[in-house]
């Protein structure tokens, strides 16, 4: 892509063709419920959910370069403070009974965000590598504190349930009847509000991106030493870049169970953090639709396995090989095969059709 | 003075196990820069290998044979998929091995079925008197294994002409290079290294028990152990393995006199408490070498 000028470069989309597909993708977004049945769209709700997830990690680790493993901690922060805020009070587990999703869903991404703040010290003192393992290790204190403090995460393999989303006072994970009798499920409704969420923050994470503060991450991420010598406040920004990763990681974590309606303490576990790291890495590091493509790409994988049939492979996990372990060896490859072949991932090779037809018939 | 054998023992003994997956880490970071996630895979890999072996062959040619299998694995791995990434960011490399990591692991873990498998080592959790103070016949043996092991490593990067491409190599790939120095076969044997170290690691890590899925968590252990002693130490790796495992042995004996809140299983998390701490002190780990960044 050329650009001639620097309102072009710093547009939040640069081409009518990207206004007019991003508008249209958002219409079918929009009405998909109306001809989709609930099992799809609490799919489709999830991978929204699983989306704001990886475009906060795709702040911190596509932009800022700063690589962190940790992302399930705060997840897991934002989901147990939203819980505890919204759960009842009468209830087997800590709870005080607020479901008004306008005062959990914020406290949620603001308690993990100040975790991030907490983190960002260490963030500031180490690089690549090191940084790398000990939010690693962030995973395994926080895995220890959940399954200890069952007051608050119900214990292992027990759980706890979900929060409860209400909008001014209007439960909106309920069935309502609007009008001649059509009634709006559930599903549907959780979809609308994941949708809804989904957009605001891809916005904002894209005009956070585009903005000082975006530039000042990129700069850091392609040399920081460089980026410190131009003026950059190293520190300042790398704990910008962790508080919003965090604020994301909260939010992502408070909805991530609102369709289910259950978690367990033990689901925000190393895989999780790694799973992230795949969903930005395939989805095109140091992009926001890539981390929304990779996202919904991870979340759908489990289904696409499960769509060969039984007779190629057993769906029974008893027997070896069965169509769990083949979905876990095809993650790997998956991750293996995209760095090795197209390190800008789903991103990259949306960007090779896209050149192809560009020049078509021609070869370039 | 009994207790405090007897922990140390049990301390030093893990700790072993800790410093030879932790030297597998090392020895790959030293020639690529790279920190191999994979190793939790080799090191279940090679502990299944065992299993398989032991039967027919008895342990103590099961162990060398199954160390040669995952040292081949190690090193096939480096040429099919870490190769073709030299010169990329280390932190995309790292994923790779994650990536190879899941894949490995599921495959052993495949192999191991639903029957219970064991080593069939000759130590199990047998115990012996050591002047007057019973010490568990496992933790010596894995003491004793690590020493040999350190022992020949240090033989050969100091003695062998391997050895020392390797040093060189380590030190500047480049120089190394136009020495001619095959940094190639550096990095496969770096790998290869490894995956036997991993073999051993994971041997150890099952007697006494069975080998299981679960297995590879140990080996995360390992992290934090590498980290602790210098991402490019190998001494660091030795004693910084040795200093976790008798932490951990130490806090899990007093930990009923700590407080309730704590939770009655804190000395698993003492491994990372220990290296963050360190490194908010020491970035660069005990005896890590301190990178001169250049713009």
């Amino acid at each position: 892509m050329l650009y001639t000028a620097y309102g072009q470069e710093m547009a939040l989309f640069n081409t009518l063709t990207k206004k007019v597909m991003v508008g249209l993708l958002l219409v079918l977004a929009a009405v998909a419920p109306l001809g989709l049945v609930d099992k799809d769209l609490k799919l489709l709700a999830t991978a929204c959910v699983t989306a704001i997830g990886a475009i906060g990690l795709g702040l911190v680790t596509g932009y800022a370069g700063q690589v962190s493993l940790g992302h399930a901690f705060f997840l897991a922060v934002g989901a147990y403070t939203a819980a505890v805020i919204s759960g009842n009070p009468e209830g087997r587990t800590l709870g005080f009974g607020v479901q008004e999703i306008l005062i959990w869903l914020p406290a949620a991404g603001i308690v993990a965000g100040l975790a991030g703040v907490i983190v960002a010290p260490l963030a500031t003192r180490l690089r690549g590598l090191y940084l790398a393992i000990v939010t690693l290790g962030l995973v395994f204190i926080g895995e220890y504190v959940l399954r200890e403090w069952s007051e608050v995460t119900g214990g292992t393999g027990i759980g706890r349930p979900a929060p409860t989303p209400a909008l001014f006072g209007q439960r909106l994970d309920v069935a309502t009847p609007i009008f001649d009798g059509y009634v709006l499920t559930r599903d549907q409704r959780l979809y609308w509000l994941m949708l809804i969420l989904l957009v605001i923050f891809a916005l904002a994470a894209r005009n956070i991106a585009r903005s000082r503060v975006g530039r000042a991450f990129t700069s850091i991420r392609d040399r920081d030493i460089a980026a410190g010598v131009m003026g950059v406040n190293l520190a300042r920004y790398k704990t910008i870049a962790f508080a919003v990763s965090s604020f994301y990681a909260g939010c992502a974590g408070a909805l991530l169970y609102v369709s289910v309606g259950f978690f367990v303490p033990d689901s925000f576990n190393l895989e999780m953090s790694v799973l992230f790291i795949a969903m930005v890495l395939i989805g095109g590091a140091g992009s926001i639709s890539g981390a929304i493509l990779g996202a919904f790409f991870f979340t759908y994988l489990p289904t696409l396995t499960r769509q060969i049939p039984s007779d190629v492979i057993s769906g029974a996990a008893t027997d070896t090989p069965n169509i769990f372990q083949l979905q876990l060896v095809l993650y790997g490859a998956l991750i293996i095969g995209f760095l090795l072949f197209e390190p800008r991932g789903l991103f990259g090779l949306w960007i090779r059709v896209r050149n192809f037809w560009k020049a078509w018939p021609f070869k370039y | 003075m009994t207790e405090i054998v007897q922990i140390l023992s049990r301390g030093l003994g893990i700790g072993s196990m800790y410093a030879l997956l932790a030297l597998g880490f090392v020895i790959i970071y030293k020639s690529t820069r790279v920190i191999s996630f994979a190793q939790p895979a080799f090191m279940l890999a090679g502990a299944v290998l065992v299993t398989y072996l032991v039967g027919p062959l008895g342990f103590f040619v099961a162990l060398p044979l199954a160390m040669l299998g995952t040292a081949m694995l190690g090193w096939g791995v480096e040429r099919a998929a870490i190769r073709p990434m030299v010169g990329r960011p280390a932190f995309t490399v790292a994923i790779i091995t994650l990536g190879i990591d899941v894949i490995i692991r599921v495959v052993a873990g495949a192999a191991i079925g639903i029957n219970l498998r064991q080593v069939g080592d000759p130590w199990g959790l047998k115990s012996t008197t050591l002047f007057g103070i019973e010490v568990q016949q496992r933790h010596l043996a894995m003491i004793v294994t690590m020493t040999i092991l350190v022992a020949i490593l240090f033989a050969f990067f100091q003695f062998t002409t391997m050895g020392l491409a390797m040093r060189a190599a380590a030190y500047d790939q480049e120089a190394a290079l136009a020495q001619g120095v095959s940094v190639g076969g550096v990095f496969s044997l770096s790998w290869a290294i490894a995956g036997a170290l991993a073999a051993v690691g994971g041997t150890f890590a099952a007697i006494g028990g069975s080998v299981e899925s679960t297995l590879w968590i140990i080996a995360l252990v390992a992290l934090p152990v590498i980290i602790l002693g210098g991402l490019d130490s190998l001494p660091g790796a030795v004693i910084g393995g040795l200093l976790v495992g008798v932490v951990q042995e130490v806090i899990a004996f007093y930990q009923q006199s700590l407080p309730e809140w704590l939770g009655g299983n804190v000395s698993i998390l003492t491994p990372y408490l220990l290296m963050l701490i360190v490194l908010l002190v020491r970035p660069y780990g005990l005896f890590g070498t301190r990178e001169v960044e250049r713009v």
